[in-house]
């Protein structure tokens, strides 16, 4: 069991998730971040801070969004670890306002 | 190369780690010692987790990495204000961060709330998670019902330790004296109260969804509380409040007939007026806000879980209505007037809210005070390390982390004869013959 960045965080990558997570167990790509499920102590911190909801528990993950459990248990053995917040990508917030619309 | 900044950093629970984090990566030479009132650190992490939440402690982890940054020292088993001072600590060091957490529990203010079996949450929560300074306590589990006071995770906890079976407790850290007791518990119901509704509810949904899945406790509602069923929190109420609505409906439709022998029953709309019974409590008497319609529970055992506030450091700003130091983004304030030197951060700082991880974003915040603050700190007059080195000459023992990792290892191997993670030691005098002992 871990917490699960899912695509919604694709183009936004706010980083807010970074700051608050106790075992810097976010990984990052170009794209969003992603939760390295062998690090990921389930304190579930991350989820209620996340700006677009991108990010649920693997024991309850939407519908149509269970692929990401194992994408970022690839993804986070690939990419390297962030621990401080980073900006934004650029249009983040348009698609925060779409996302939330 | 310059000497560096010398803080000292008060509390070792996940805040004061963080916060020693970010000052030592910030690549200004800075060296950290970390002041601990007990022989052993890690704070709400090691005494607050539930010993039932292995997955939480492995943040020590973290923190064991955190105390190999080259300038951290660990000062264990030294009380501020007892052993030394914070004027002490200030003259030897460029800044002190207090980050003392929220050790008081604040109380109902009702009639009846000292009679024997009335408790407030921090004493049953630090005696079965081995608190030297809750040890001792004793609890009556003779009764068959008990009421936690609190719509938080920390009523949870307090209420699934109280349902859980020893079996499933007999693998986890919990006290031995705690697990002993709770084998012998004839408690076969807790009801956990709040005045507010579902939507106003702290429980985090995680936390909330073990009661679904407790090996000998069926969890529901009672129907006089929410006689149209669970109500659909508002959207403002936010995702976690859905998510706790729809919880508590599945626990609601669960309910009779599951063959459990325990059950807990999860209210709302009560609150708390008086606690009455011969010498001891007996019954606690509850309102409806809404309706004044009264009722009584028979219980033996009543636990108050509304809050926490940060103790009161002698000479410190308190800001008594939000219950911590008075502080403005870490900086602690005298009438809006920074302190110089002087910072908190974790629960001292911004009350008893959030995750473990909160307090790495709220100690990276302090650290960019004090960073920012350099330049124009006071000089220390004294010497850390002389004053390091006085404190044992004081108490009588050095606590160091290497000191800890010691009394680490015994508990390890003292818990592996049992089938647990650790056998906490208890009382102050059994971890200090174990930090004694030759390296």
């Amino acid at each position: 069991m871990a917490y699960v960045v899912t695509d919604a965080c694709r183009g936004c990558r706010y980083t807010e998730c970074v700051t608050v997570c106790p075992v810097e167990c976010f990984h990052l790509d170009e794209q969003m971040t992603y939760i390295d499920p062998e690090n990921c102590i389930d304190c579930g911190g991350c989820a209620p801070i996340c700006p677009v909801g991108a990010i649920h528990p693997s024991w309850q993950m939407p519908v149509g969004k269970g692929e990401w459990v194992e994408i970022n248990r690839l993804r986070a053995a690939e990419t390297p670890v962030i621990a401080a917040k980073i900006p934004p990508l650029p249009g983040a917030d348009e698609q925060a306002k779409r996302l939330a619309s | 190369m310059s000497a560096p900044h010398r803080i000292a950093v008060v509390g070792s629970g996940p805040a004061g780690f963080y916060a020693a984090e970010a000052l030592l990566r910030s690549g200004t030479p800075v060296a950290v010692d970390l002041f601990e009132r007990l022989p052993a650190p890690f704070g709400l992490v090691r005494f607050g987790v539930a010993p039932d939440h292995p997955k939480l402690k492995q943040v020590t982890t973290v923190f064991d990495r955190i105390a190999g940054l080259p300038g951290f020292r660990f000062v264990g088993g030294i009380e501020i204000g007892a052993d030394v001072s914070v004027p002490e600590l200030r003259a030897c060091y460029h800044a002190v961060i207090l980050a003392n957490g929220a050790s008081l529990d604040r109380r109902m203010g009702i009639p009846g709330e000292d009679l024997a079996g009335s408790h407030q949450a921090g004493a049953f929560i630090g005696w079965y998670n081995g608190h030297p300074d809750a040890a001792g306590l004793s609890f009556d589990l003779s009764a068959e019902r008990a009421v936690v006071i609190g719509h938080g995770n920390v009523a949870l906890d307090v209420a699934r330790i109280l349902l859980k079976t020893p079996d499933e407790l007999r693998h986890t850290d919990i006290a031995a004296h705690a697990l002993d007791a709770l084998a012998e518990s004839r408690i076969r119901e807790v009801q956990i109260v709040g005045r507010g509704g579902v939507a106003r509810a702290r429980f985090s949904p995680k936390e909330l969804g073990e009661f679904g899945a407790l090996a000998d406790c069926a969890t529901g509602l009672d129907s006089d509380d929410l006689p149209g069923g669970v109500p659909e929190p508002p959207v403002e109420a936010g995702a976690e409040a859905r998510a706790n609505a729809a919880i508590l409906r599945g626990f609601s439709e669960a309910q009779g007939g599951s063959g459990k022998r325990r059950r807990c029953l999860i209210r709302f709309g009560l609150e708390p007026v008086r606690l009455a019974g011969e010498g001891r409590v007996e019954r606690l008497h509850l309102r409806r806000p809404d309706s004044d319609r009264t009722l009584a529970l028979e219980c033996g055992l009543v636990v108050a879980s509304i809050g926490r506030r940060t103790a009161p450091v002698a000479g410190i700003p308190y800001d008594a209505q939000a219950g911590v130091h008075a502080n403005l983004g870490g900086r602690i304030v005298t009438d809006g007037v920074p302190v110089p030197g002087l910072y908190t951060c974790g629960w001292s700082k911004r009350g008893p809210h959030g995750t473990i991880g909160t307090n790495r974003a709220c100690g990276v915040e302090t650290a960019a005070a004090v960073l920012a603050d350099f330049a124009t700190l006071p000089l220390p007059v004294g010497s850390a390390d002389a004053l390091v080195a006085s404190l044992t000459e004081r108490t009588g023992h050095t606590i160091d982390y290497a000191a800890w990792r010691r009394i680490e290892a015994a508990e390890t191997a003292r818990g592996q004869s049992v089938g647990k993670p650790r056998e906490k030691f208890v009382t102050r005098a059994e971890m200090l013959a174990v930090a004694g002992e030759a390296a």
